[in-house]
């Protein structure tokens, strides 16, 4: 590369007006070894461009820690709601239970109240019956 | 979209995206950290990456807007990053020894640009990316990033003449 065009093509990359391509002639020129000596000072920028790009990150990335706990709460939500429908599904049953109890206990009662009442009335009619016997009776 | 799928179309920029974390955050454990977030929240935003045409500069952008306010942060907890407080590890950096002396020079005149101007010198001289990614990825105008480009680069070209010329090496 001629020296005139690489001081064309700096006057250029200083102005940030250079491609890609001529950026990268430059710094084949610069980290090339052959450099011209009022130009020495590039060859510091060129060569740490061309270095910085080799630093690399090793560490495995990570992308689990925060699924596995939401999948967590799913599976909570889901134990949850089987838990929620079970109870309400146990309480209604009781529910029921107790109100069936509730008024078989009303009904009974009321049956009893009948059949006292009832007896009450044959012993009555009873009294009326033997009472009837006597006077018929005494009138023969 | 599976675990598979998504490494597959994350993984060939991961680099870049630890790169540029560095470069604005300094510290290599706080840019691994940077870059372990960033995955995470792509992971979680999985379902909306298809939206996006070009998902590395998404990333890219992503990165850019932690990194800042990683920043904000920091600042408000008056902790600044400089070289002295921590401790860097060995990087592909060092192990060049040749060039050590002249490439951590040149790192740290970038590192004293503005932080506009140290992220479109990293992704244009160091990531090579063309100019309208870097419009996409800074959501600047191509003047602006031109502009600071060029700033940019005469900044670093000055400091490294003066430091020729008066032979500090």
């Amino acid at each position: 590369m001629e020296l005139a065009s690489i001081e064309k093509l700096i006057v250029k990359y200083l102005n940030a007006e250079t491609t890609l391509q001529e950026e990268n002639t430059l710094k084949n020129y610069f980290t090339g070894g052959n450099v011209a000596p009022h130009l020495q000072e590039y060859i510091e920028l060129f060569s740490y461009f061309a270095i910085a790009k080799d630093e690399t990150f090793d560490k495995p990335i990570r992308l689990k820690t925060e699924s596995k706990v939401r999948r967590n709460f799913y599976r909570l939500s889901i134990a949850a709601s089987f838990a929620l429908m079970f109870s309400v599904f146990v309480g209604y049953n009781q529910y029921q239970r107790y109100q069936a109890e509730k008024k078989f206990a009303e009904i009974s009662k009321g049956l009893k109240l009948l059949s006292n009442t009832w007896k009450k009335g044959e012993n009555a009619v009873a009294g009326l019956y033997a009472y009837e016997q006597a006077v018929k009776k005494i009138l023969d | 979209m599976t675990e598979s799928d998504f490494l597959e179309v994350v993984i060939p920029f991961k680099d870049k995206v630890f790169r540029l974390a560095k470069r604005l955050l300094v510290s290599t454990e706080e840019a691994e950290d940077a870059t372990q977030e960033l995955y995470f929240k792509l992971w979680k935003n999985k379902n909306k990456m298809s939206d996006y045409k070009n998902i590395e500069a998404f990333a890219m952008t992503m990165t850019k807007n932690y990194c800042f306010d990683r920043l904000k942060s920091k600042q408000a907890s008056n902790l600044t990053l400089v070289h002295s407080n921590y401790k860097e590890k060995e990087t592909a950096l060092e192990k060049k020894v040749e060039y050590k002396d002249s490439v951590s020079r040149v790192h740290q005149l970038i590192e004293e640009l503005p932080e506009q101007q140290k992220i479109i010198i990293q992704m244009r001289d160091v990531e090579q990316y063309e100019f309208d990614e870097i419009c996409e990825m800074t959501s600047m105008k191509p003047t602006a990033v031109r502009v600071a480009l060029s700033r940019a680069r005469k900044t670093i070209r000055e400091q490294l003449l003066k430091a020729h010329q008066y032979g500090v090496s």
